[in-house]
C-alpha cells in the first residue's frame, strides 16, 4: 500500500479508516452480499458522526455498472472541489478540518413542505442505495465510482412540490472560514447547480452520502452531494445546505463564469467539444502510464435512461 | 585554477546536475521512491515538464539582466545551458504529450494542433526553441555572425507564447500563468529600457 495521508481522521478511527482501504474489496463484494436483506430494513438511512464512518444498510441496484471500480486513493486524491483550492490534490489537503456536523439543509420555494431540516432528519425517510456510477469530468477523465445514496426522486417527492416547479436550484455551503478557495472569487459563491424536475426525478439522479460503503470524505463533498452520472462532474454540486424549488432556470456557477465554455445542461456529448478541447474521447483515470483513452459516450452511457428527457432539444445549442 | 576552468570543471557541470533535478524527481515519483504521481499521472508529468520549460525560459531571461546589474561577465557563461534546458523541458514535455497523452495517434495530434489553439502555440515556441537549440554551438555561432543574435531573439517571442499556451488551457484559474506574465513582462521592459541605449552592449 502506498504511504500517504488521505484525509484527517479522529484517532479512534484511524485502525478501521486503514484497514477500510486495504479492504475494501472485501466490504464491497461484503455489502453486495448482505445487501438482499437489508432491503427491507426499517431503520431508514443513517449517517454516522465520524468522518468516513462506516454506513449500514446499504441496498445494490440495477442502475450500478459491473465496470471496475476506482481505488479509493484515486477517488479521493484526485478532485475538483474549488471551494478547498484549485489543484487536484487541494481538497483532499485543505478540507481535513472541515466541520460536517451538524448540518442542516434549507428547503425553500414552491412545495408543500419547506423549511430547515437536520441532515440527519433529512435522509432518516429513505434507504439508502449504492451506485455505482461512470463519472465524466468536463476535462476529459473519468472514473468509476461506488457511491451511497438516497435517489434524489424520492427526496424531492417527500416535499411534495407545486405545479409551478419547474427546476431544482441547489446551493454549497459558504463558508470562507473553513474553506479557503473562497477566499478568491474563481467562481461566484455560493456553487450553485440546478437541474428541471424531469432530471432530479430520473431514477439516476441520486444525493450520495458516502462511497464504498463509507460516509463521504470531506474531499468529496461531504455531507451531501448531487450525482447525475449522464452529465460533466461540475453539475455534482457539493456539500448541500439549500435546495430550492423554482419556476425559472436557475443561474450554474460555472455558466456564470464562463457561458460560453459551460452550460445550464452539460450533458456529457462527445459530439460537441468544449471550446478549447475535444470531448471525443476521455482518460480513465487508473488505466496507467501507457493505456489509451477510452471513447466517450452520449450522455456517458446512460441515454437509455435520460434520453428522452432532451427530445427536440438542440444539444449543440443547450450544452 | 582560474574562474573560466573553474566553471567549466565544477560550476557548469554542478549546475547541469541541478537543471536534470526535475527530471530524476519525475522518475523516482514514478517508481514511488520520493513520493507518487496523481491519480493522473499523464497530465502530472505533462504538467510539470511544461511548468519547467517556462521556469527555464524565464531563467535564461533573468541572465543578461543579472550580469548587467551584478558586472559579473562570467554569469553570461551559463546562458547556453540554461536555454538549451528550457528547449528539453518543453521538448520533453511534448513528446509526453505526443506519446503518453495523444499515444502517437497521428490523426488525433493533427487535429489538437490545428483545432486548439493553445496548441498550435505550443507547438510554435518549440519550434523555435528548436531552431535556437540547433544554431547553439559555438562553432555555428560564430559562423552565422549577426544572424545568430537575430535569430535568438525569439526566445522573447517564445516566452510570450510560452504564457499564453499557459493561460489558454486554464479552466478558470489564471493566478500561476499570471505570475510567469508578469515576471516576464518585467524582464521584456527591463530589456526595452536598458538595451535601447546605443551604448550599452547587447548581449
Amino acid at each position: 500500500m502506498r504511504k500517504r495521508n488521505y484525509c484527517k481522521i479522529n484517532s479512534s478511527e484511524i485502525t478501521s479508516y486503514n484497514n477500510y482501504i486495504n479492504r475494501r474489496k472485501f466490504i464491497k463484494s461484503a455489502t453486495l452480499a448482505g445487501s438482499a436483506m437489508m432491503v427491507a430494513s426499517v431503520n431508514g438511512a443513517n449517517i454516522p458522526e465520524t468522518p468516513q464512518g462506516k454506513l449500514s444498510d446499504i441496498s445494490s441496484s440495477i442502475y450500478s455498472t459491473d465496470e471496475k471500480t476506482n481505488s479509493i486513493v484515486d477517488v479521493t486524491t484526485y478532485n475538483n472541489f474549488y471551494e478547498f483550492g484549485t489543484n487536484k490534490d487541494d481538497p483532499y489537503k485543505n478540507s481535513k478540518n472541515f466541520k460536517t456536523r451538524p448540518w442542516s439543509i434549507e428547503v425553500s420555494g414552491h412545495a408543500e413542505k419547506t423549511g430547515v431540516f437536520n441532515l440527519e432528519d433529512f435522509i432518516k425517510p429513505h434507504l439508502l442505495e449504492e451506485r455505482i456510477y461512470r463519472m465524466r469530468c468536463v476535462e476529459a477523465w473519468s472514473m468509476v465510482i461506488p457511491w451511497v445514496g438516497i435517489p434524489l426522486a424520492k427526496i424531492v417527492k417527500q416535499f411534495k412540490p407545486l405545479s409551478k416547479a419547474k427546476y431544482v436550484r441547489f446551493e454549497t455551503i459558504h463558508d470562507k472560514e473553513n474553506m479557503i478557495g473562497q477566499r478568491y472569487r474563481i467562481l461566484k459563491w455560493p456553487y450553485r447547480e440546478g437541474l428541471t424536475i424531469a432530471e432530479a426525478t430520473n431514477p439516476l439522479s441520486i444525493l450520495a452520502v458516502g462511497i464504498y460503503g463509507y460516509a463521504l470524505p470531506n474531499q468529496n463533498g461531504a455531507p451531501l452531494r448531487l450525482i447525475v452520472p449522464w452529465k460533466y462532474g461540475f453539475k455534482g454540486i457539493k456539500s448541500i445546505v439549500k435546495m430550492s424549488f423554482v419556476e425559472r432556470q436557475p443561474r450554474t456557477s460555472w455558466e456564470m463564469a464562463a457561458p460560453d465554455e459551460y452550460g445550464f445542461y452539460a450533458n456529457v456529448n462527445p459530439k460537441v467539444p468544449h471550446p478549447r478541447w475535444s470531448q471525443a474521447r476521455e482518460r480513465r483515470i487508473g488505466s496507467g502510464l501507457f493505456a489509451e483513452k477510452i471513447p466517450t459516450s452520449m450522455f456517458n452511457g446512460y441515454g437509455e435512461h435520460v434520453a428522452h428527457l432532451y427530445k427536440g432539444l438542440n444539444l449543440r445549442r443547450h450544452f | 585554477m582560474n574562474t573560466i576552468k573553474k566553471i567549466r570543471f565544477f560550476w557548469k557541470p554542478l549546475v547541469f546536475f541541478i537543471c536534470l533535478i526535475p527530471t530524476i524527481l519525475i522518475l523516482t515519483d514514478a517508481l514511488e521512491i520520493t513520493g507518487h504521481l496523481s491519480a493522473n499521472p499523464i497530465e502530472d508529468i505533462q504538467d510539470r515538464l511544461g511548468n519547467w520549460g517556462l521556469r527555464f525560459i524565464v531563467l535564461v531571461l533573468t541572465i543578461s539582466p543579472l550580469k548587467i546589474i551584478t558586472g559579473k561577465n562570467w554569469i553570461i557563461l551559463f546562458r547556453r545551458m540554461i536555454g538549451l534546458f528550457a528547449f528539453y523541458y518543453v521538448f520533453m514535455h511534448f513528446l509526453t504529450w505526443a506519446i503518453l497523452e495523444q499515444n502517437l495517434n497521428v490523426s488525433a495530434v493533427i487535429e489538437d494542433i490545428i483545432e486548439r489553439k493553445f496548441i498550435t502555440l505550443g507547438l510554435i515556441s518549440l519550434m523555435l526553441l528548436f531552431i535556437m537549440a540547433v544554431t547553439s554551438p559555438n562553432s555555428i555561432r560564430r559562423k552565422m555572425g549577426v544572424k545568430w543574435h537575430q535569430i535568438h531573439k525569439s526566445i522573447y517571442v517564445v516566452s510570450v507564447l510560452g504564457i499564453w499556451h499557459y493561460w489558454w488551457q486554464v479552466k478558470l484559474d489564471a493566478r500561476e500563468p499570471l505570475i510567469y506574465a508578469i515576471i516576464i513582462s518585467i524582464l521584456l521592459l527591463y530589456r526595452l529600457l536598458k538595451f535601447k541605449k546605443p551604448t550599452s552592449s547587447v548581449r
